[in-house]
């Protein structure tokens, strides 16, 4: 095997997978770093979001173009969901609220069967030829993938760092009783925070099913890689979450070389526990709760 | 349906409550006493399942197994291999708080699918294992299921007696000291990651057992039997519904869900074919509402856990 075909073959759809999972990751790091619990649904609002990506392209819309609309409307349906199902919890302890994020995940799924179905679709069908970049062979979906990719993880870095909403997210991250003395309204915050978090959720969703393809169950299988990514990079790390997101992708596409191709999905969960093993506060110094 | 029909059902109805009803048990260990969440519940199920349906089944060729074991070396083997399998994954997560334990039991569930579909040589892959004894089966029809149903009856009375008696002795007020007040019982002397560890492997092989007991009811086990999220998702809510930290609650809880379960199972099975899909789906979505209810209005469950020894503890779910 060329180097050039380990790229294409191995490499480049590792970062390509790795990249999706980063999103996901960041959302999920951001709910267990602000908020402080283990988001279940994470991977079915996903699945939504990708879904509701569906219906607004089949009404004539190009897919990309499609995208940010639904991941506002995902936003909103985050708020809601954090409105009806999370938000009367945050008294008792934080477990109760994992389990409720359970349920709401079992709900969304259903939602989503009911509305969509259960057969596998696609966002738009034929196949596309890849084109040659010095050597490298990447397909415009790709492509546009990655850019999408640093373009959210610039975007929420720079408002994290720069904005005055940003700062009090981090702020609420590192201690919310303090956070509340210096003024933190917590519940805005709490709702800025669902609303990134949904609009993360479309995108991870989004960019596996125009790279692969749409099922009820595809979030699910996102779930296990998603959190392997946030707990790999540090609980609470955006930068922690990207990085971690790479490692499992990549890892889980070189994985082939050392076990058969159906325990791909067991790669994430191998991680998970080493990590938990051996440097439980992640790669980046995260949180560990 | 008639009469002989209706006693058919409801004895097949009662088997299968009481082999919820050990999961409920098995779960109740690990959350009600101990706060620990177990989100791969139908992952240990499978495990007790597969373990037993190997030992003690018919030799099949293309597959390692059929060893013709009893049901009893086949029940405790399939207690033993998940409390086996339960162990280091506790041990590298029941350091951190319980939302670690939900990922990686998730984990565990989706893993065990993944072996049970793949390793054709050991699971029999897609087609599973058949060719499983079930004790009393060559009876006929009615007395046979009888015969089962007390099997499961007195396996539950028994795990329902020892729980109950572990509950009230020092170990199980020692259990409710550390999920109450981690610090505190810590500043006591506890161990507190080595006594949450024995609750999980304890409840894991209470499920391993139910496992086995479903696959000799069912004399064959397919992976289609175990629907990870689903089946887990049935024993959180039979517990939360039942109340939790209660061994009776955790019982009603069983038979609670699982008959509403069967019987709206029943009724749209019975609509046209289009609408019986989505009506499936909407099943699902009822049950995750039920548990957002249940959390919210009556948190403490049906039968509330008792209180020992006085003192007005606030509820919990």
């Amino acid at each position: 095997m060329t180097l050039l075909d380990f790229l294409n073959f191995y490499l480049v759809p590792g970062i390509v997978l790795g990249a999706i999972y980063a999103v996901g990751a960041i959302g999920i790091t951001l709910v267990f770093g602000i908020l402080r619990f283990a988001h279940f649904a994470h991977g079915d609002m996903a699945t939504l979001g990708a879904f509701i990506a569906l219906a607004l392209a089949a009404s004539g819309m190009d897919p990309w173009v499609a995208l940010p609309l639904a991941m506002a409307i995902t936003a909103v349906i985050a708020i809601g969901v954090d409105r009806s199902f999370y938000d009367y919890l945050s008294r008792r302890p934080k477990i109760l609220t994992v389990m409720a994020s359970l349920g709401v995940a079992l709900m969304l799924r259903a939602v989503v069967q009911v509305v969509w179905g259960v057969d596998p679709t696609t966002y738009v069908t034929g196949i596309v030829r890849p084109e040659e970049y010095f050597g490298i062979l990447l397909r415009p979906r790709e492509l546009n993938t990655l850019l999408t990719v640093v373009l959210i993880v610039v975007g929420l870095e720079l408002f994290l760092r720069k904005s005055k909403w940003g700062k009090a997210m981090r702020a609420m991250s590192d201690n919310p009783d303090l956070a509340r003395l210096s003024g933190v309204d917590n519940r805005k915050v709490t709702m800025l925070t669902w609303a990134i978090v949904g609009a993360l959720c479309t995108a991870s969703g989004f960019m596996l099913g125009i790279n692969t393809e749409l099922h009820s169950m595809m979030g699910w299988q996102l779930l296990l890689p998603m959190f392997a990514a946030a707990i790999l990079g540090g609980v609470g790390r955006v930068q922690g979450a990207v990085l971690g997101g790479l490692i499992v992708g990549i890892t889980e596409e070189l994985s082939v070389f050392v076990v058969p191709a159906q325990y791909k999905a067991a790669t994430a969960f191998a991680l998970l526990l080493i990590i938990l093993l051996v440097r439980p506060r992640g790669l980046l110094n995260g949180k560990v709760l | 349906m008639d009469i002989v029909g209706l006693a058919n059902y409801a004895v097949f109805m009662a088997i299968l409550v009481g082999i919820y009803a050990l999961l409920a048990l098995g779960l109740n260990i690990q959350w009600g006493f101990s706060g620990l969440f177990n989100a791969g519940i139908a992952g240990f199920f499978a495990i007790g399942a597969y373990t037993s349906a190997i030992l003690t089944s018919l030799p099949a060729s293309g597959r390692v197994g059929g060893f013709e074991l009893p049901m009893v070396l086949g029940l405790l083997a399939a207690m033993a291999v998940a409390a086996l399998i339960a162990w280091p994954i506790g041990k590298i997560c029941l350091r951190f708080r319980s939302d670690y334990l939900a990922i990686a039991t998730i984990g565990v569930a989706e893993i065990i699918r993944l072996v049970v579909r793949t390793e054709d040589w050991l699971t029999g892959g897609v087609r599973g294992i058949t060719g499983i004894p079930r004790p009393f089966g060559d009876l006929p029809y009615m007395e046979s299921q009888m015969a089962y149903l007390a099997i499961v009856a007195v396996l539950l009375l028994a795990a329902y007696l020892l729980v109950e008696r572990q509950l009230k002795a020092p170990w199980g007020r020692m259990m409710r000291a550390i999920r109450d007040n981690e610090n505190a019982a810590a500043a006591m002397g506890k161990r507190v990651a080595d006594r949450r560890l024995q609750a999980f492997v304890f409840g894991s092989a209470l499920m391993g057992l139910a496992g086995a007991l479903f696959v000799h009811f069912n004399r064959s086990v397919t992976p289609e039997a175990i629907d990870p999220m689903i089946a887990t998702f049935l024993i959180w809510i039979m517990l939360i519904l039942g109340g939790s930290g209660n061994n009776r609650g955790a019982i009603l809880g069983a038979a609670v869900i699982w008959v509403i379960w069967s019987v709206s199972e029943l009724l749209t099975d019975r609509l046209p074919t289009e609408i019986a899909i989505q009506a499936k789906y909407v099943r699902v979505f009822i049950i995750g509402l039920t548990l957002q209810l249940v959390l919210r209005f009556r948190p403490e469950g049906i039968l509330p856990e008792r209180q020992h020894g006085g003192g007005t503890a606030p509820p919990r779910a």
